[in-house]
């Protein structure tokens, strides 16, 4: 950034970098922690990439920004962002499917519950998932699982790593057995994905629930949580409501998983980063590559529709 | 009210009721009545066939529930010859929601695996009414594995309310054994037969439900979720099951229609339970048909069109 020596000079609340990280950032300057219920500087949450900074709290944040503060911010190219849902079934509950689909696209701009972009992390090549849980709670129909397939493809074509940030309730039910199969599909791929010897890191963030967790999620060569997520396969309440007993605090979070063998290890997200390129970096047996310097990185990158593939080759292994 | 009857096929009951008064009359007296129950007869038939002729989703769902309906070890037993059941995950326990074993389907050496219901109380409890813990799925995973190794086809039976969500379940990760089996059963390299014969439920039934050829029986049903379960999280109430079994298009006919599953396999007038030895000879066909063909694709030929099955299933705008 070239008026970087100005940036210094300003007191840490006027500073404007990381402009792409304002876009989820609702109207308000002050928010308060849902864990410990301080007071925020909203620039300060958003600079702390939503973790209190009193609590370490881990406050849910949505797929573009997710993957804005993992990814290098330069050339970035979505996959599969054409695809959007139908309502196949004509489904209707006390709502109708087709309603419920045009509300969340109104309220989160994604036209589904998945975003994928190939893009580089610390300069190595990787395919990066995030589930969009405002999107009726993350959950997996067709085109989740479609554009999970296609990011595992692009991932073989060019034997690059995939990397999955996963937040959902489970299956979407208004696609009912149709759901179902995307647990099966994108388990497939990720075997295949496994077969041609490829590393797939899967990062469990609050909450990964029901069809998710027990498919695409569980599979990780790692499996990395954030800190207290709750994970699990049957939710709390249906447990409770089973077994008639109330259950253990902290049952089903990222600490219990880790002490029952479910996941490798639980990373505060400011470190997710340099840990997944670190594991990365080992598994595939490179060196990470040079930074490179902040003066040539546009620090606004746009995210580039897949079908525009001017920059295929600056990916390539 | 007749319990061996559900609640839409009392009807039925009645007249069955009346038959069966008639034939102790008439054991009673020397009058023929055999053409009196004969005539009732006849026409119990055709109640019953009017009756199943338009069944709703809710009432199929029942029916793939009825307290008679044959279970895994039920057609094991009428299907197949010299079964060994096997035992255990070998790492923490053998959960008997599942069983498993080795047996004899017209002389070929097949392995077979499925959800087990219980059928009085003490049974049911043992069997978990079929709802499986990880180490169901573990020791599903232990004997495909092994039908692998020794070249021989998989038949899973599908018969299960969901995997079960309990405390112990989620700490042994009933997530990563779901998960597990839908991974490893996509290139697991033996041919692979799924039938739901009751209730198809959600993840714990696609936990052993992953394969070449997918049928079910004409009243048993495939979901995402129960039809109760459904109702009371998108209607907030669980009244409205008949409502949700419909929207989610769960039974054989419809998902045949969408083309979620390959082939239906009639049932007697009534149900599967009303001739168990009809059920099973249309089953044996089906899977010796089925096998037929499967097993003239050569092996790495058949994983290339399982992982396209598996991997065409969507609906999108593109």
């Amino acid at each position: 950034m070239s008026n970087s020596w100005f940036n210094k000079l300003l007191p840490s609340r006027i500073k404007t970098e990381g402009t792409s990280n304002k876009r989820n950032v609702p109207e308000g300057l002050w928010t308060k922690c849902s864990a410990c219920t301080a007071v925020l500087y909203r620039a300060d949450l958003v600079r702390n990439l939503d973790v209190c900074p009193k609590c370490s709290h881990h406050i849910r944040i949505g797929a573009r920004r997710r993957l804005d503060i993992f990814l290098d911010p330069e050339i970035r190219e979505e996959i599969g962002a054409e695809l959007e849902p139908i309502d196949s079934l004509k489904f209707k509950d006390s709502k109708r499917y087709r309603d419920r689909l045009n509300q969340a696209q109104k309220n989160t701009s994604e036209k589904d519950a998945l975003v994928v972009i190939r893009g580089r992390l610390n300069n190595l090549p990787v395919v990066a998932a995030a589930f969009e849980f405002a999107f009726m709670g993350g959950s997996m129909g067709s085109v989740v699982g479609e554009k999970f397939f296609r990011a595992v493809n692009i991932c073989m074509e060019n034997n690059i790593p995939l990397v999955c940030f996963s937040a959902s309730g489970g299956a979407r039910m208004q696609e009912a057995l149709l759901s179902l199969m995307q647990m099966s599909k994108t388990s497939a791929a990720l075997a295949k994905l496994s077969q041609q010897g490829l590393p797939y890191i899967s990062i469990l963030t609050d909450p990964t629930m029901g069809g998710v967790s027990a498919s695409l999620a569980m599979l990780g060569d790692i499996n990395i949580a954030e800190p207290k997520a709750l994970i699990g396969f049957a939710g709390p309440r249906v447990i409770e409501q089973t077994v008639r007993e109330t259950l253990p605090e902290g049952f089903q979070r990222s600490e219990f998983l880790l002490e029952h063998g479910a996941i490798d290890m639980i990373v505060d997200r400011r470190e997710i980063r340099d840990k997944v390129t670190k594991i990365i970096s080992m598994l595939t047996n490179r060196s990470i590559p040079e930074p490179v310097k902040t003066e040539e990185v546009n620090t606004t990158p746009p995210i580039v529709e897949s079908g525009d593939s001017s920059d295929h080759n600056t990916f390539k292994n | 009210m007749n319990l061996n009857f559900l609640d839409f096929e009392q009807p039925i009951a009645e007249l069955q009721a009346k038959i069966e008064e008639l034939r102790l009359v008439g054991s009673d007296n020397e009058i023929n009545i055999s053409e009196e129950i004969e005539k009732l007869e006849v026409k119990s038939k055709a109640l019953t066939a009017s009756i199943f002729s338009s069944l709703t989703p809710w009432q199929i769902s029942q029916l793939a529930r009825h307290p008679q309906r044959p279970y895994t070890l039920d057609y094991i037993q009428n299907i197949f010859t010299d079964f060994e059941e096997l035992h255990g995950d070998r790492t923490y326990g053998d959960d008997k929601a599942i069983v498993g074993g080795i047996a004899k389907l017209d002389n070929t050496p097949v392995m077979i695996i499925g959800h087990q219901k219980g059928r009085d109380t003490n049974e049911k409890v043992r069997r978990n009414f079929g709802m499986s813990r990880p180490e169901g799925y573990r020791k599903a995973l232990r004997l495909m594995k092994m039908a692998e190794r020794f070249r021989m086809p998989v038949l899973t039976f599908i018969d299960t309310p969901g995997a079960y969500p309990g405390v112990g379940a989620e700490e042994r990760g009933q997530s990563e054994a779901i998960a597990r089996n839908l991974f490893e059963l996509s290139y697991l390299r033996s041919p692979i037969i799924c039938l739901v014969i009751g209730e198809g439920g959600s993840g714990g039934a696609l936990a052993i439900g992953v394969g070449d050829r997918v049928l079910m029986l004409e009243y048993s049903t495939y979901s995402v979720i129960s039809p109760e379960g459904c109702a009371s999280i998108l209607w907030k109430s669980p009244d409205k099951a008949s409502d949700a079994a419909e929207a989610m298009g769960i039974t054989s006919s419809r998902l045949i229609e969408l083309e979620l599953i390959d082939q239906v396999i009639k049932e007697p007038l009534g149900g599967a339970h009303r001739d168990i030895s009809f059920t099973s000879s249309e089953i044996k066909n089906a899977l010796i048909e089925n096998l037929d063909t499967l097993k003239y694709i050569e092996i790495d030929n058949l994983l290339k069109l399982r992982y396209e099955r598996l991997t065409q299933y969507g609906v999108f705008k593109a």
